[in-house]
């Protein structure tokens, strides 16, 4: 062992595809299980989320227009680089999670695998819930899912890493962007997998990552006019009623949560890409 | 202007009853609640009057309907449900000159609508969805999906008889049970409705019928024993029912309002797209949550297009509904003769220029002459909010971004309508409205297996096809 000092990492914001701090200039403790002290994390506020909505609509664009190709080309990206700092990613949620170095293996095994899956999923939605209708008239039509717009993520509280891409990867696959409010306790694998969005071809404000009190900034993205739907995966649960309530001064979709956090390591289904696309239906007269 | 002879349907062909009754547990009864008199738009004659539940009879009926969910309809063989379903659709079919002619009475529609729209689009609707219910496993939504419960529906009175059908057909098909309240105004399709499901013998409680008010359909919305809420109407009421079911892990569907765009670039086929907007915004008096409300046009065939609608517009005939030449019937009642008429005197103090038809206009009833506004801003309340009848803004646009970023300048997005001859650019268009529906060279198209529903603000679930079907299933 080496007398050297290590370099400690400042734990930042993902806005817009930079690393701010907060606005606010609030910081809060980070510890691990038993209560050491891990880092300090940005204390996200009202203004650092408003910020965050306004990247990810602007991001909206052209991540939706992307092909679908394209979109999972990146996403499989993501996977790459995430196998590449495997390692990290082990210590880091071992620590914030404290559980053993050989479950934190598998959980970040699950969580690249888990983008891979998604990766996957880009350019065969349209395929399996769009549609050919066959109207009864002289018209073409046909069905195709869309993405819902910004959609406000309070990512699972426990499962700090493989939780959170099981929640992101779905609403990125389908051309959505995101805010996320991490983790409250366990927000660092978060900042860490976006220095891996950032670097991975995943353009600016896909995915943008505020760390903070749930209870303080789940309310604004809750109530913000320009986000689309809500997944309440880690809210809690005293919360629930209330973000679902805000939730319908501007008709969000909302994913609601179940009553305690799933098994993250379970395999997928579609719900969670159904639940924040739109389906568009196109007529067209036939005729000569 | 040609004249037309009177051409008047048989009133008395849709059997009207002096009064009607709620559907409770599969007998037509009494309710506690207030009765209504339903009127006849086009005259302001009472057509009969018919009971409607109080909040016991809300709870008796989601009773009933468990009941039927539970010992019966839940575990019905989907090719059993199936066959009911099938039943009505038929029925429907048979019964369809006496519904027309009662919708027509009730409502204010004229008949050919309700007489080629529709009556058969709700048959249609049955019979497709009759279909899935022994289909399920294929739906792509799991081997085995399994039903919610009991479905609590609230329905407008702008379709009354299709809107009962695209709530129940999907909701029975996928094994669920029924609770509908249909508008305060329309009540009477939904009751004959009943009668045909008690004649096809669905077992008693698995659909329910109440009129009322919109007390009726709070109490039925927020009551402990439905699993599930569907409703259409007003974006307004949308939200204050989806705010109230926070937290009550009810699955829930809207369909609100809409302020359509319908966009005209120049290589159009003008005469063809003069018949598209009339029909996106004069369909139904505009009495459609999907109405072509903003006409979108490009500045260089602003003026030509104008003049063509101003002529066609002046050939509608607004009048009896009864009537087969009737063009434009009654406004539904007079409380929205009353919002359409402020927000027409909102568009004239704002500074568009209003232009109504010449058309003469009945001395009773409720009426509204089809009006043109231009020169409209997107600003102007008449741009933004829905008005809800026979009043088109036209805006201008000059280049196609321009017209994708006004269309979809709106927290709506239930439909929007693309008139070109150019092929790449409607299907540019096509994916850059945010709508649930997009008509490209026709307007105002439904049918049941083409999914309806909205974006953004205009709700979200979806009615029809396949997708329709996520709403009634657990999945």
């Amino acid at each position: 062992m080496s007398d050297r000092l290590s370099v400690a990492k400042t734990y930042k914001l993902y806005i817009g595809g930079a690393f701010p701090r907060s606005e606010s200039g609030r910081s809060y403790v980070v510890r691990d299980s038993k209560g050491g002290f891990l880092a300090n994390a940005a204390q996200g506020s009202r203004k650092d989320v408003r910020e965050a909505v306004v990247a990810a609509r602007k991001a909206f664009g052209g991540w939706s227009g992307a092909t679908a190709y394209n979109r999972g080309q990146v996403l499989y990206r993501v996977a790459e680089l995430l196998e590449g700092r495997r390692e990290q990613f082990i210590a880091e949620t071992a620590a914030s999670e404290g559980i053993a170095t050989k479950k934190a293996q598998s959980t970040v095994d699950a969580a690249i695998d888990r983008w891979v899956w998604y990766a996957g999923w880009t350019d065969k939605i349209a395929t399996v819930l769009g549609a050919s209708n066959p109207v009864a008239g002289p018209y073409f039509s046909f069905s195709v899912p869309e993405p819902t717009g910004v959609v406000g993520v309070l990512a699972p509280q426990a499962s700090s890493l493989l939780g959170l891409v099981s929640v992101v990867a779905p609403v990125i696959a389908t051309g959505n962007t995101a805010v996320v409010i991490t983790s409250q306790d366990r927000p660092l694998p978060a900042i860490t997998l976006s220095e891996v969005l950032a670097t991975s071809d995943v353009p600016g404000g896909v995915v943008n990552i505020v760390t903070g009190r749930t209870a303080e900034l789940a309310p604004w993205l809750a109530s913000h006019a320009d986000v689309n739907a809500l997944d309440l995966a880690g809210a809690p649960e005293s919360m629930r009623a209330e973000l679902e309530g805000a939730a319908a001064d501007t008709v969000k979709r909302v994913l609601r949560a179940r009553a305690t956090e799933p098994d993250w390591t379970a395999q997928p289904d579609m719900s969670r890409l159904r639940a924040f696309v739109e389906s568009k239906t196109v007529w067209h007269p036939m005729g000569v | 202007m040609w004249e037309y002879a009177p051409a008047p349907e048989n009133r008395d062909i849709a059997n009207l009853k002096p009064s009607y009754r709620m559907f409770l547990d599969g007998e037509f009864v009494e309710g506690a609640g207030e009765p209504l008199k339903t009127v006849n738009p086009a005259t302001e004659e009472v057509l009969a009057e018919v009971s409607t539940a109080d909040k016991n009879d809300v709870d008796r009926a989601v009773k009933a309907a468990r009941r039927a969910y539970d010992r019966v309809w839940g575990k019905m063989p989907g090719a059993e449900r199936a066959k009911y379903i099938y039943r009505i659709a038929r029925m429907i079919a048979e019964r369809a000159r006496e519904l027309a002619v009662l919708e027509s009475l009730d409502n204010g529609k004229p008949i050919k609508e309700s007489r080629d729209v529709d009556v058969p689009t709700a048959s249609a609707h049955f019979f497709y969805h009759a279909g899935w219910a022994d289909k399920l496993g294929y739906a792509g939504l799991g081997p085995d999906p399994r039903p919610l419960g009991v479905a609590g529906q609230v329905i407008p009175w702008n379709f009354p008889l299709l809107m009962a059908a695209w709530k129940i057909a999907p909701a029975l098909a996928c094994g669920n049970t029924v609770v509908l309240k249909p508008a305060e105004t329309t009540p009477l399709t939904a009751l004959v409705l009943a009668e045909i499901i008690q004649q096809a013998e669905l077992p008693p409680g698995v659909v329910n019928i109440l009129p009322g008010a919109g007390d009726v359909g709070a109490e039925l919305v927020s009551h402990a024993g439905v699993d599930k809420v569907a409703f259409t109407g007003s974006t307004d009421v949308g939200k204050l029912i989806q705010r109230s079911l926070a937290g009550k892990g009810k699955k829930v569907t809207l369909e609100l309002g809409g302020k359509a765009a319908n966009v005209v670039f120049d290589d159009a086929p003008l005469d063809q797209a003069v018949e598209g907007i009339v029909n996106g915004i004069f369909f139904n008096q505009g009495h459609v949550c999907c109405a072509g409300s903003r006409l979108l046009v490009q500045e260089s065939v602003a003026d030509e297009l104008i003049e063509k609608l101003h002529a066609r517009v002046s050939t509608l005939r607004i009048g009896d509904p009864l009537d087969k030449n009737t063009d434009v019937g009654a406004i539904n009642s007079r409380e929205q003769l009353t919002k359409i008429t402020e927000l027409v005197e909102s568009g004239e103090s704002e500074g568009a220029e209003k232009w109504v038809s010449p058309c003469p206009l009945p001395d009773k009833g409720f009426f509204f002459a089809p009006t043109v506004f231009s020169g409209v801003s997107q600003a102007m309340r008449i741009a933004r909010e829905e008005i809800f009848g026979p009043v088109l803004s036209v805006l201008t646009f000059r280049t196609p971004d321009e017209a994708i970023a006004k269309a979809n300048n709106t927290p709506y997005g239930l439909s929007a309508g693309i008139w070109t001859e150019k092929g790449s650019r409607i299907l540019w268009a096509a994916n850059k409205l945010r709508a649930g529906v997009v008509w490209a060279n026709t307007f105002n198209r439904f049918d049941p297996t083409a999914p309806f529903g909205g974006y953004q603000e205009s709700g979200f679930g979806r009615e029809g096809g396949r997708t329709g079907l996520e709403a009634y299933l657990d999945v």
